[in-house]
């Protein structure tokens, strides 16, 4: 089994501990005084997203973590699980609502996104950064409005809601960054 | 830089290499100049100071590289306090401006945070303590050594909470961890060193240094046993620096400061690579 030395620590590097795969977040060499070495550890339990701050003695090793990233096609949802494929190997995986989470509101049906896998079963979905996609619900806007001060909610097919400038209309496709759920353009067809 | 004998000290391994090719005999990198220069010291040199390079095995990290510089000066007839007074002089000299300067003893300080009195505390208390602050590991990062748990404490919980901008002299410690200083003569007895923390870094340590050779051979011979109970490598000790004792070391006080750090300090630098040439990952 693939182990690591608190000397190869460093930020990404995955990890298992209390039996869950974890990320390393940050990690800092310490030597108090004339004292024993040690490493100061923050990092994140990626099944839960919790970040933990623990201290490993120098020379310390922890058990890897098979865990890694993959770019997936979106399939379909059946209702309870979201399917992914990888589009060179054609390999399916399907992940829960737990792994998929925020994520889903941004999944359209051949979408590119990226699948973090543990030991081949996804741990976390990400979708890209920028999503296309159409607009099924927004109230009417005024006409002559180009500047879109303020804004309005428009709901999208996939059932996010956004805000979008009011010159935006029914039908339409925009731009959204899924980072921060913002409106980042409108998309000519 | 280059010795027949190493420092004992549990926590400082030294890189070793053969003497020859054929050879048995290994010789040590040292990881201060603190031997040879006390040998200078005994042998009539008078005050001295030296910049050096030196060198610790298995220390990386953003304050540590194996190959470091240590600007390391003794003053003869001079006390802890005197010491003190000429490193705030020169930090203020190096800085070019007035710099806040606190002095406190380790108890004080300790005390203040953690309510435990570290010159009567127990192991078993501290590492009760590291628990209670949801570090349970601490038992086995400081094994069965106080002065390892004293350390981690305080590296833990007292480091981080020092003032920005503010330099702190800290001083008088426990007994264990006296290294290669002189114990006071008053109660409650500690150990006449001093650290020296400017802004979250460990930038000096100096000791009134002990004369008495009785007592320093004592101390040697405790860690080679706390290396043997260890499993550590077990290193010659330096019996040059005990004959040097021995014919008399002057009444002196000496410190080291860590160049390297000092200059990440001033540059505003937030890694020791920044300030070094070739940092070991480029060596």
């Amino acid at each position: 089994m693939a182990t690591y030395n608190t000397s190869e620590f460093k930020g990404g590097l995955k990890i298992m501990m209390d039996n869950d795969p974890c990320s390393i977040v940050e990690n800092e060499f310490v030597r108090p005084g004339k004292g024993p070495a040690f490493s100061r550890v923050k990092y994140r339990n990626l099944k839960t997203g919790r970040v933990i701050d623990r201290t490993f003695k120098s020379g310390e090793t922890v058990e890897a973590a098979d865990v890694m990233e993959t770019e997936m096609a979106y399939l379909y949802n059946d209702g309870e699980f979201w399917h992914f494929m990888d589009e060179t190997t054609y390999e399916q995986v399907s992940a829960d609502a737990v792994a998929v989470g925020e994520s889903s509101k941004w999944l359209k049906e051949q979408d590119k996104c990226t699948v973090m896998l543990w030991n081949g079963s996804p741990l976390s979905v990400a979708a890209a950064n920028f999503v296309e996609l159409t607009i099924t619900d927004t109230d009417p806007g005024l006409k002559g409005d180009t500047s879109g001060g303020g804004g309005k909610p428009a709901t999208l097919e996939t059932g996010a809601v956004v805000r979008v400038p009011l010159f935006v209309q029914i039908g339409e496709v925009i731009k959204v960054d899924t980072r921060t759920g913002e409106y980042s353009a409108r998309v000519k067809n | 830089m280059l010795s027949n004998a190493a420092s004992c000290d549990i926590n400082l391994d030294s890189f070793s290499a053969q003497r020859a090719s054929n050879a048995e005999q290994r010789l040590y990198l040292q990881t201060s100049p603190e031997f040879a220069m006390k040998r200078l010291l005994a042998a009539g040199s008078g005050s001295i100071y030296q910049i050096a390079k030196s060198f610790r095995q298995g220390e990386s990290g953003r304050f540590h590289n194996p190959e470091f510089t240590l600007l390391e000066w003794y003053r003869v007839g001079f006390s802890m306090t005197d010491l003190i007074a000429e490193v705030i002089e020169l930090l203020m000299q190096c800085f070019g401006r007035n710099l806040g300067v606190y002095t406190l003893s380790y108890a004080q300080l300790f005390q203040q945070k953690t309510a435990i009195n570290p010159h009567n505390t127990t192991l078993e208390e501290l590492i009760a303590y590291a628990a209670a602050q949801g570090n349970p590991e601490a038992a086995s990062i400081c094994g069965n050594s106080l002065s390892n748990a004293l350390d981690y404490i305080f590296s833990q919980y007292i480091q981080p909470n020092l003032k920005s901008n503010i330099v702190y002299f800290i001083i008088d410690y426990p007994v264990c961890m006296a290294m290669l200083a002189k114990l006071s003569d008053q109660q409650p007895i500690c150990a006449k060193r001093f650290e020296v923390y400017f802004n979250n870094i460990e930038l000096a340590n100096g000791y009134e240094e002990l004369t008495d050779v009785k007592q320093q051979q004592a101390r040697f011979e405790a860690e080679l046993e706390q290396r043997k109970n260890s499993n550590a490598t077990v290193v010659p000790m330096d019996g040059n620096l005990l004959s040097a004792l021995a014919s008399g070391l002057p009444e002196c006080s000496g410190v080291a400061l860590g160049l390297d750090r000092l200059l990440m300090l001033i540059s505003g630098a937030q890694s020791i690579d920044e300030v070094l040439s070739f940092p070991v990952h480029r060596a």
